[in-house]
């Protein structure tokens, strides 16, 4: 593509999200394939997924094993360039992002990889604050403020002169999302994060999110297979199947028994909660639904 | 919460540069010539603030002509060394990467044992044959390190196991092909090669030489020290790196170029000094904490301090006969990284 359309493109492109301010992620027609080498035919694709994410708003992309959430999220990332489509956040394709740049507007929180040496929560936090320091990037006083106050925000402020392998999960899991919130990001991205923690920490950890969502105006998307947990937490579900982009909507509306049924291959009842959210019980294979 | 300051990291090189400098003087005083400690360290004082040119006429010439190179000339390597190893570590993020586990030090006597088989039969200038056999390891070292890369990259990028598997193959198959040079060669040149395989910084080294080394060291240092807080971020993995706004490519590219050029030059004028880039890493680790903007120059003071004190070593604990000064830091430093790797187990 040549530059000059590029940059006819990019005009359009903020244009349109000037026209509509209330949408800060906008994916459009997204399509990717993956092959091990050149030559071969790609044993994954991605048929042409879009949603978009308003300010304050939860998406979760929800599905099972090897359904193409993950890739989604490294497309939204920019850590993926899209086959087909565009990925506007604030109007700036994310792909074409220097890191740096991307990385003061958009944070990541995945399951950590091992530390090869131990540091403290409140060094490991401070990694957040990457992005915005210049060459050497000795930390400044502003930079200790940011990170102790995103400790304090997600109630992990006593963590701090802890060690990272010394903690449990849960705490391990705010810590990371910590890191996220001293990027300062206006697009928080979420990989599996209560994968490992036990039901109490996994509803704590969302609680957490869902509230720093609302004061911060983040636009949040998190992919996960807790069926129960993103219907709770989340505004909008996308449902994904075989690299297929389903459906999305409102928890309520693309929980059906048989979609579920069909992609999650099991039996299950869907009841609405009081709070008007639905709720996914899983059957036994003999099980009759009531 | 008490993050790192520039302060800080000035304060802590000044202490190292200091037990540099003792160590040093303490170094110049060893040799067949006594020679007073005090008065020494006063003459050197006042040669490095300018006050004075000279060293004390009486035994000038040893120190200026003898001692002093070989010591500047440990310091540099050293460091090189050291600073190659800790930016190896960081970039395959294994803790027990160095430039010889790399098998550079082997591909750099390869190139320097064909370059002392060659030399004879061109009808070099004399300025070129004084740089001859260094060039020579410089490039085995650098072919080495860049076919190792190749080795080691999956679908473009780095795995570290790989990598260095690859590193412990090319040493084995390059030490197979030194023994079978050195059974084709003369019996005369055989001593020259010994040397390089233990170390050796004896030999008197063409002034242009020096130069590039000090230049080089002082290039390859800024580059990597500029990269040192994204190695803090490779550290805990290239994903989060990337996510947290590091160029992981160039990085990994400019470090591994930079380290590989520290490791060439220090191996084309010593020859094989093992385990500093491995040892001394690993010992101001415990002091300083894993802080690469620490870390890095720490390990330099650190290389420098370690190859001075070994080359003191093997030149007088047999005298007036001298042994290899890599041979020294093996004896010194195979254990203690024994040792290490156990404490680190348990």
């Amino acid at each position: 593509m040549s530059s000059g359309k590029n940059s006819v493109m990019e005009r359009t492109a903020q244009d349109a999200s000037r026209m509509n301010a209330d949408v800060r992620l906008s994916v459009e027609q997204v399509s990717y394939a993956y092959s091990p080498n050149p030559s071969q035919a790609p044993i994954f694709t991605l048929e042409a997924t879009s949603f978009q994410v308003k300010p304050g708003e939860i998406v979760a992309i929800l599905g099972p094993n090897a359904s193409g959430k993950s890739t989604v999220l490294k497309l939204v990332a920019g850590a993926l360039q899209p086959l087909s489509g565009r990925i506007l956040l604030n109007g700036f394709e994310t792909h074409s992002m220097d890191p740096r740049t991307r990385a003061q507007r958009i944070a990541m929180v995945q399951q950590e990889s091992q530390l090869l040496f131990p540091a403290r929560v409140w060094e490991f936090v401070l990694q957040g604050r990457h992005p915005h320091g210049k060459s050497l990037r000795f930390e400044t006083e502003n930079d200790v403020q940011i990170a102790k106050n995103a400790l304090g925000q997600v109630g992990a402020h006593h963590l701090m002169d802890r060690w990272m392998d010394q903690i449990s999960g849960g705490e391990k899991q705010r810590v990371i999302l910590a890191r996220a919130l001293a990027q300062q990001p206006v697009l928080l991205l979420l990989d599996e994060p209560t994968l490992h923690l036990d039901i109490g920490a996994q509803v704590d950890f969302l609680h957490t999110l869902r509230k720093l969502t609302a004061t911060n105006k983040y636009a949040v998307v998190i992919v996960t297979h807790e069926l129960n947990l993103a219907g709770e937490y989340a505004d909008q579900v996308a449902l994904m199947q075989k690299g297929k982009c389903l459906r999305v909507g409102t928890p309520a509306s693309v929980y059906q028994r048989d979609l579920l049924e069909q992609v999650f291959q099991t039996q299950l009842t869907v009841e609405s909660r009081v709070n008007g959210r639905p709720r996914v019980n899983v059957l036994e294979r003999n099980e009759e639904p009531k | 919460m008490q993050p790192l300051t520039l302060g800080k990291v000035a304060v802590r090189c000044g202490i190292l540069a200091a037990i540099l400098f003792v160590v040093v003087v303490i170094a110049l005083k060893f040799g067949a010539v006594p020679v007073s400690l005090y008065g020494l360290a006063k003459d050197l004082i006042g040669v490095l603030i300018g006050r004075s040119s000279e060293i004390s006429s009486e035994y000038g010439m040893i120190i200026r002509e003898i001692r002093l190179p070989r010591i500047a000339l440990g310091i540099f390597v050293g460091a090189s060394l050291s600073v190659a190893g800790t930016s190896f570590q960081a970039l395959l993020r294994n803790p027990l990467a160095d430039p010889y586990v790399l098998g550079v030090s082997y591909g750099a006597a390869v190139g320097a044992i064909l370059a002392i088989i060659v030399e004879p039969h061109l009808a070099l200038r004399p300025e070129i044959a004084v740089v001859f056999t260094p060039l020579g390891g410089f490039i085995g070292a650098t072919l080495t390190i860049a076919g190792v890369y190749l080795l080691g990259r999956q679908r473009g990028e780095i795995d570290s196991k790989t990598l260095l598997l690859s590193g412990v193959i090319a040493g084995s198959f390059f030490g197979a092909i030194i023994l079978l040079l050195i059974t084709m060669l003369p019996s005369s040149s055989t001593r020259g090669i010994a040397y390089w395989l233990m170390g050796d910084l004896s030999t008197p080294m063409a002034p242009i030489l020096g130069w590039v080394l000090r230049t080089g060291f002082f290039a390859g240092f800024a580059l990597i020290y500029l990269t040192a807080s994204d190695l803090n971020l490779l550290l805990a993995g290239e994903k989060e790196a990337m996510h947290l706004g590091v160029d992981v490519r160039k990085v990994q590219f400019v470090v591994y170029l930079a380290a590989s050029v520290l490791t060439g030059l220090a191996v084309s004028v010593s020859g094989s000094i093992g385990y500093v880039g491995l040892i001394v890493p690993h010992v101001m680790r415990m002091i300083f904490g894993s802080d690469y903007r620490m870390l890095l120059p720490a390990a330099a003071f650190g290389g420098a301090i370690a190859v001075v004190i070994a080359d003191t070593i093997a030149r007088t604990i047999a005298a007036p006969s001298e042994l290899g000064v890599g041979a020294v830091t093996a004896i010194v430093g195979a254990p203690l990284f024994i040792y290490l790797l156990r404490r680190r187990l348990a």
